[in-house]
C-alpha cells in the first residue's frame, strides 16, 4: 500500500485530519510531521525526514506526501535532500489541497492504487465536488427554503 | 574564521535576537504572519541550550557551524528555520572544504558566507529585489568579497559587510514582496521593511561585532 506522509506548521491540525483520515480509510499507513522539533507552529526538517523515512520502512509502495502550506515546502525540500536515492525514488509531493487531498489519496491507497494514481487522486483541483453544481459561480448563499431550519428548531 | 569566533558570533546573534524578538516579530506581523522574531529567538535559544551542553568541539568552526544549521531547521519554523538551516549547515559545507590550518581569513569567511546565501537563494527561488533576506545578504557578501579583494583584515572587511546589509534592508521598505507568506499581502506589503532583511542585518552586524571583540 502506499502511505501518505502530513506536513503542516500545526501538530493539532494534522492531528485532526490524521483522525478524519483514519475514519475514512481505515488501515491507511500515515506518516505526521507538524510542527516544530519542540511542537511548536512550524516545520522541521528533521522531524519531516523522520516521517517519511518511517513511512517508507512501513510502505514499500511508496509514499505521497501533502502539505498544509507553501513555506512547509522549504523545509520538506532539504529533508528530501537526505534521502538515500533508492528512497527518494519512492516519494511523491503533492500539489492538492491538504484536507480534501489527503482524503482523496487515502481512499485510493486503501483501494490498492499505486504512487502515481494516489499522487493524481490528491490532485483533484480544491473545491471541485465540494459544493453542489447548481451553487452560485461567485459564492454567494443560494436562497432555496428560507425559514426552514428556524421552524424546525422552534419548540 | 576560529572556531572562537563562530561560537562568539552565535552568543551575540542569540542575545540581540532575544533583545529584538518583539521590533522582528511586530515587523513580521505587519506583512507576514507575526512569528519571525519569537521563531528565530526559539531556535537561537535551543542553539545556545545545545552550545553550553557541550555537544560539539569549539576547536574547529564547521561543526560548530553544522550543530546550528541543525538546530535552527529543527526549532525555528517556517520558512526562515529552512533558510537560515540550511545557509548555515551550507556554510559550514563551504568552512570544510577549506585548508585545514588557514585560520579564518576574510577569503575563507567570503566563501562561508557565499555559500550561505546562494543557498538562501536556490531553497527560496529568490533573488535580490524580492523583499527577502537576500536584499541584506546579497550586499553583505558583495561587500565582504571585495573587501577580500582589496586585502582588508576581517574585522573591516565584515563592519563593511554589516553597513551594506543595514543599508539593503532599509531599501526594503518601497519594495513589493513576490515571495513568502508577504507576497499574500500583494502592494499592502509596499512600505514596510522585510522582517528577513532586518534579521539577516541582525546576524551579519553580530558576526562583524564578534570580530571586532565586542
Amino acid at each position: 500500500m502506499v502511505a501518505l506522509v502530513l506536513v503542516g506548521h500545526s501538530p493539532e491540525l494534522l492531528g485532526g485530519l490524521r483522525a478524519m483520515l483514519a475514519q475514512a480509510a481505515p488501515g491507511l499507513l500515515v506518516g505526521v510531521a507538524g510542527g516544530t522539533d519542540a511542537g511548536a507552529l512550524g516545520t522541521s526538517a528533521p522531524l519531516i525526514l523522520n516521517a517519511v523515512r518511517s513511512a517508507l520502512a512501513e510502505a514499500p509502495d511508496g509514499a505521497v506526501v501533502l502539505l498544509d502550506l507553501g513555506s512547509a515546502a522549504l523545509a520538506l525540500e532539504m529533508a528530501l535532500d537526505d534521502l538515500e536515492p533508492s528512497d527518494r525514488a519512492r516519494v511523491r509531493v503533492s500539489r492538492g489541497a491538504l484536507v480534501e487531498g489527503a482524503v482523496r489519496a487515502a481512499v485510493e491507497a486503501t483501494g490498492g492504487g499505486s504512487l502515481a494514481t494516489v499522487l493524481a487522486a490528491s490532485e483533484v483541483p480544491p473545491g471541485r465536488d465540494k459544493l453542489p453544481d447548481d451553487w452560485p459561480a461567485d459564492g454567494a448563499a443560494p436562497v432555496t427554503a428560507p425559514g426552514d431550519l428556524a421552524r424546525r428548531l422552534a419548540p | 574564521m576560529s572556531g572562537a569566533l563562530v561560537v562568539a558570533w552565535l552568543h551575540l546573534a542569540a542575545s540581540r535576537v532575544a533583545a529584538e524578538r518583539m521590533h522582528l516579530t511586530d515587523l513580521d506581523a505587519a506583512i507576514g504572519d507575526g512569528d519571525h522574531g519569537i521563531n528565530l529567538d526559539r531556535g537561537f535559544a535551543a542553539l545556545e541550550a545545545r552550545l553550553a551542553a557541550g555537544d560539539v568541539s569549539i576547536e574547529s568552526p564547521a561543526p560548530i557551524l553544522a550543530l546550528a544549521g541543525r538546530t535552527i531547521t529543527g526549532t525555528v519554523g517556517g520558512a526562515s528555520g529552512a533558510l537560515y538551516g540550511r545557509a548555515l549547515l551550507r556554510a559550514a559545507a563551504a568552512v570544510e572544504a577549506g585548508p585545514i590550518d588557514a585560520g579564518m581569513t576574510v577569503v575563507r569567511v567570503a566563501a562561508a558566507l557565499r555559500a550561505a546565501v546562494d543557498a538562501i537563494a536556490a531553497l527560496g527561488r529568490s533573488r535580490p529585489g524580492e523583499k527577502t533576506m537576500l536584499d541584506a545578504l546579497v550586499p553583505a557578501v558583495a561587500a565582504l568579497e571585495a573587501a577580500a579583494a582589496a586585502g582588508a583584515d576581517l574585522p573591516g572587511a565584515l563592519r563593511r559587510a554589516a553597513d551594506a546589509a543595514e543599508t539593503g534592508a532599509r531599501a526594503t521598505v518601497p519594495l513589493l514582496a513576490t515571495k513568502g507568506r508577504a507576497s499574500y499581502l500583494g502592494e499592502r506589503s509596499i512600505g514596510h521593511l522585510d522582517p528577513g532583511a532586518v534579521s539577516s542585518t541582525l546576524l551579519i552586524r553580530a558576526l562583524a561585532d564578534a570580530a571586532n571583540g565586542a
